[in-house]
Order: C-alpha cells, then structure tokens, then sequence
C-alpha cells in the first residue's frame, strides 16, 4: 500500500521553499510592516550562515556535545510483538538535552541570534518545551529570556514552568483569546514588534512568516538526515514508513525532509483529534481544516466561516494549535504525506502500551504518533519497518495523565 | 471618484490637517454602531477607519485586543460590518469608510467576493495589517472596484520597500509612528518627522500618522508634517471606559471635539 507512488515524480521537495519563502501556495510573509525589514535581514543573515563552514561546524560540535545527539534508533521489539504486525522502530529525540527535538532547533537559532548581535531572547510555547529549550540556551549564552505563554498551559505543564524559571527566564502569562499556543504567539509577535531592534525571536515551531519555516525545518533536519544513515547502516535499508505527530509540525519536518525525495518511503503525520474530528474538539488543521492566512503565513487553519480562527482541543498542550507549518499543507497538496487523526484517547493507550512494553515514558505529543505507528504496523507484514519519531519525553505530563486518569499524586 | 481622493483633495484646498478616529465594528455596542458613525462625522472625522473584529491581532495593543473580543463575543463578523456600512450611508454620502484589520477574515469570505460587497455597502478603501505587498488578486480585486488598498509603513521600512509601497500606493499611506502595537506608546513627533516628510515628497498620496497619538497634544506634533492623523486605542478606550455621558455618540464628541479644535486652531494661526 503505497499511495504516495501517485505524486507527480518531477517535483523536488529539497527545491523549496521559494526565494519569496513560498512552499507552493502555502508560506510567505503575512506580518506587520514593521516586521518586514527585521525578517528580510534575518533571512540574509541566516542563509548566509547556513553556508557558513564554520557556523556549520560550530552547530554540529553543540549538537554532538551540549545536545547528545546522534540520538539512536531503538527497536521497539516487544511493542511491535504486542502489535503483531511490522516492527516499530524509534527515532530517541526524548533522549536530546532537556527531553525533546526542540532543542535542535533552538541551539541553532541562538547561535543566529549571536550572529546578529541580539541581546534579548523571546520564544513562544505551548507544552513547554520549547519555552525550556530556549531558556537553556539563553541561559548557556549569557541572554535575556521571556518565554510567553497561554494560561491553560501553564496550568497544565506546571513543571515545565518551574524548569524555565529554574533556568533564569521569565515566564509571561497570557489572557487573551483561548489563553494557548496561538495566543502565546501572538503576544510573541506583539513583543517582537515592539522590541525589534534588540530582540531576537525564537519561533519553536515550522510556522510563523519566512524565514521561520524554512530555518526551523533546517535545524530539525538533523533527525532525518541520521535517522536516514542510521536505517542504511544499521537496517541496510530505509523504513517502509514514517510518523511523528504533526502541531506546528517541527519534529515531523525534521523527520521527514531527508526522506521527501525517497518516493518508496510512506510518510504519515499524526495531528491532534482530541475527542474526535467529528465533535469539533480537535487540533487537526490539515485532516479538517482549510487553506487561510494564520502567524505570518499561508497554510491550513481552523477557522469557522467568518475567517475567525476557531478554539481547539488536544490533551496535549504542544499539539493543542489551529495552524500547521505551511511546509506540511504543500505536503498534503502534493500528494507526498498523508496527515490523520489520532484522539486524546488512543494517544493515552499508546502512551501505556510504550510505558508497559518497553520502559518508555513518551510526550503525550509523541505518544500520538506512536500511537498511529502502531496502527501503521499492524496494516504491514513483520519484515516491515516503521520508523517513528519520539519527539520528547513524558516526565512533564505525569500530572496531566494522573488527572485524566483520576488519580491523586 | 472614490471619497477618500475627494476627501483629502477637500483637506488640501483648505489647507486642513485631516482626522481620522478608529472604531471597532460593535464595540462598545453593536446597537449604537451606526450613531457612533454619524457622531464620529459631527465631531470633525474627515475619514473614519472601521475595525473588523478578528480573533487573532496580531499588530494590536491589548485595548484594541480587548475590544476585538467583545465584538466577537456579540457575534459580529464581516457580514454584519458591511451591513453597518450599508445603514451608515443611507445618510451620509460623503464620507469616506475604510475597513481595517486581517487578511483571514477576507480570505475566507473569498477576495472577489468581499469586493464586491464592499463596494455595495459603500465601503472606499481597505486597510490590512498582514496582507503582502505582492498579493495580486486582492489588488486586482480592489482595484476593479474602485476601492484603495492602503497601504502601511513603518519606522523599519527599509528605502527600497518604502519606494516599492509609495510606487503602489492608493487612497493614502497610513505611517506607523511607533515600533509597537496599536496605542502601545506615545509616537515621538520629533523621531518620525524628516521620514514622513521624506515620504510625502516621495508619494503621489497623502500620508495619515497613527499608532501612537492619544490626544490634541500629540495630533497637533503630528500634524505639523502629516496630511492626516490617526486616532484609535485613545478612542475605543475613552468609549469603553466609564467616566462621562452614557450615551456613546455623546462620548465620542466629547473625545474628537478638543481634537478637533487643535488641529483646526492650528491651520488658523
């Protein structure tokens, strides 16, 4: 079953995104005016580190010895005897420094930010570990930090919030709207409007205007491009699928970029469908959404007919937004990822089946694209393999699951 | 020819510094919109800018936030902004309307679409925050209709970009004051000065100032090198707040009129 063999074979997916930073139709810049020259320079330092032998070479000796990486592939044997259908293999970004991917892509964009002279760091988060991300490096570089972030995330991700401070950032509450993602980036924005000169953005996910999708994707490419070697080294071949749970959809990218050109590879976004795609309570903006204009870019939102960007729902806070990284919706267009749901409680079976079989707490974010791992398997015979991305540890949702689940720490 | 061309070719004969308040569509009430509209007028308004409410601002400050959402909450959308529109021009005729906000809202309605009742309501002109220079549908749209696209510029805005917005300019360049969000800080007149005046000799439109003027002190600095000034935050605040008559037209010429005076008062001497 391979219905990616019907993408136009002549498209090269390592060709975008355009120089107007367009994926497609999808991407762009839709910002404030007062954004637009501060992004063009961004975009011109950044492409011209990018080629930089010695930022290249800075960036992987930080990656090798401050972040962990590589991180290994581990056979998930007695998980994938338990499915009885391929073998699911995990990609360990939970074993990254401070427990996700998102430290990839933060460790990289300070080394911009120093390039540029900024003083000031600011970041969005929704689960909080992109806010920990880039308070550690903040903190390892000597910056300023906030890290903005929605009420009912801080509620639920409660040590992850301590950990920030620990770290000697600044956490920013925000009230406005659905008090989430969207929000703590939209006061991000807000911040980096008005503090510009100074200020360095840290976005955390493959959303928000060009550069952000394209330089966010970069620094997560270092999760496909060893999972690639790794898989024709160690397996002597590539995967016949890959998953990772798609919100922005930063880790997802990251695994998928080296593989877009590997035609045979299948490659399977696991979103958010919270209680259902059909109850309305979900964050699944490519399975149910429709192209719009959300953060700066073009892409896939929820929004209702109005064009007002609607609530989700996700007991995940890192997938719990209404857009998509624009990189992604051109993917769906092309033919080239499949995105589906995965509910809040098929995400809570596979978070206990991983914990059970093989001594695996995952994010209840990776715990989504583990689950749709196990659903892939069990469609293919055993000599299959399917490579899934565990984006980030569970340590920071025990609360949430101990709620949901009733019980009292 | 389109109010807003009429409006400030008015202003200019006259040698008068145009005023231009902001409102956000339904707010403070969406009963009372369309008299705020006409007391607007009365109190000296030469173009009134109407806010579209939308659920993610992104360039506004926490008042006009704070206003977007009480609109949505009385479920006023883009459907119910035109048909305020509509009711204010069965009695004025003559001044012009610009609707102000984000690109979603519009994308969604469909462009062709909503310039096509745009300019059934009586709409002149259309103001996007996040909408790129490069979007050729919508100015083709715009434009068929005779409705301006207008277009901002920042302290930021580079030489080249502000010769690119002034080459596409339509209706009016609308100046952001400050680096920051709707009514975030005053605008320091004596900062943005030598750029809007560069501006004016560089653009075939008039230049409007805003983001940052809060009362007559600071539109008097502004209007000393601006066709226009812009007022916002100040006013939707001043109409939220409790202080004053009750009756909301009444509060908005209480605002505008010692504005109004300024600027006036300034061209006489």
């Amino acid at each position: 079953m391979k219905p990616q063999r019907k993408t136009e074979p002549e498209i090269d997916f390592n060709a975008y995104p355009d120089a107007m930073g367009r994926f497609g139709a999808y991407g762009g810049v839709y910002v404030a005016e007062t954004l637009i020259a501060p992004l063009a320079e961004l975009t011109a330092t950044y492409l011209k580190l990018r080629d930089d032998p010695a930022f290249q070479a800075e960036l992987a000796h930080d990656l090798k010895h401050y972040v962990g990486r590589p991180s290994p592939i581990y056979h998930a044997q007695r998980l994938s005897r338990e499915v009885g259908g391929a073998q699911i293999l995990l990609k360990r970004e939970d074993l990254n420094h401070t427990g996700a991917h998102k430290i990839n892509n933060t460790v990289g964009q300070a080394m911009v930010a120093r390039h540029m002279g900024k003083t000031r760091i600011i970041a969005e988060t929704g689960a909080g570990q992109h806010g920990v991300a880039s308070a550690t490096v903040a903190a390892r570089l000597g910056l300023e930090c906030m890290v903005y972030m929605g009420e009912t995330d801080i509620a639920r991700q409660a040590i992850n919030v301590f950990r920030m401070k620990l770290l000697g950032a600044t956490v920013v509450p925000v009230s406005s709207g659905s008090r989430t993602l969207k929000d703590a980036l939209n006061e991000a924005l807000r911040d980096w409007v008005t503090n510009v000169r100074d200020t360095f953005y840290i976005i955390g996910t493959v959303a928000g205007p060009h550069p952000y999708p394209m330089m966010v994707r970069d620094f997560n490419a270092v999760v496909g491009r060893e999972a690639r070697a790794q898989m024709l080294t160690e397996y002597g071949r590539l995967p016949d699928a890959l998953t990772a749970c798609v919100g922005g959809g930063s880790n997802a990218i990251g695994l998928f970029h080296a593989f877009l050109n590997d035609r045979d590879v299948r490659i399977v976004g696991a979103e958010a469908a919270g209680e259902g795609l059909a109850t309305g309570h979900h964050a699944a903006s490519l399975a149910a959404g429709r192209p719009g204009v959300l953060h700066g870019n073009r892409t896939y939102v929820l929004c209702d007919d109005d064009g007002q960007i609607t609530e989700t729902h996700s007991i995940s806070a890192g997938l719990d937004y209404p857009g998509v990284g624009p990189e992604h919706a051109f993917l769906k267009d092309a033919g080239r990822a499949e995105y589906v749901g995965v509910t809040d409680a098929e995400a809570m079976r596979a978070f206990h089946q991983l914990a059970r079989s093989e001594g695996i707490l995952a994010a209840l974010e990776s715990a989504h694209a583990v689950a749709q791992a196990i659903k892939l398997a069990r469609e293919l015979p055993r000599d299959a393999l399917v490579l899934c991305n565990l984006s980030g540890r569970g340590d920071k949702d025990v609360h949430t699951i101990a709620q949901r689940e009733g019980i009292a720490l | 020819m389109n109010r807003i061309d009429q409006r400030f070719s008015q202003l200019k004969s006259a040698a008068r510094t145009g005023l231009i308040p902001f409102v956000t569509a339904g707010d403070p009430d969406p009963a009372a919109m369309v008299p705020l509209l006409h007391a607007l007028v009365d109190a000296g308004a030469d173009l009134i800018e109407l806010g579209m409410p939308f659920s993610d601002p992104m360039a506004d400050g926490p008042v006009i936030q704070r206003a977007n959402e009480r609109a949505l909450a009385r479920k006023i959308g883009l459907t119910q902004v035109l048909e305020m529109v509509r009711t204010f021009r069965r009695d004025d005729t003559h001044t012009p309307l610009v609707l102000m906000g984000y690109l979603n809202p519009i994308e969604i309605r469909g462009v062709e679409h909503f310039a096509e009742e745009a300019a059934n309501a009586g709409v002149d002109g259309l103001l996007l925050v996040d909408s790129p220079l490069d979007d050729a549908a919508l100015c083709a749209q715009m434009q068929a209709r005779h409705l301006h696209l207008i277009r901002l510029l920042a302290p930021t805005s580079s030489a080249t970009r502000t010769h690119d917005l002034a080459a596409r300019a339509s209706g009016f360049l609308y100046f952001v004051s400050i680096t920051g969000v709707t009514g975030a800080a005053r605008a320091d007149a004596a900062a943005i000065a030598a750029q809007v005046q560069a501006l004016r000799q560089q653009a075939r439109v008039p230049v409007a100032v805003g983001f940052g003027v809060k009362d007559a002190a600071g539109a008097l600095a502004i209007a000393s090198f601006a066709d226009a000034v812009v007022i916002g935050s100040a006013l939707v605040e001043y109409l939220q707040g409790s202080g004053g008559d009750t009756d909301v037209g009444a509060r908005a010429r209480a605002f505008l009129a010692p504005i109004r005076a300024a600027l006036d008062a300034r061209k006489a001497a």
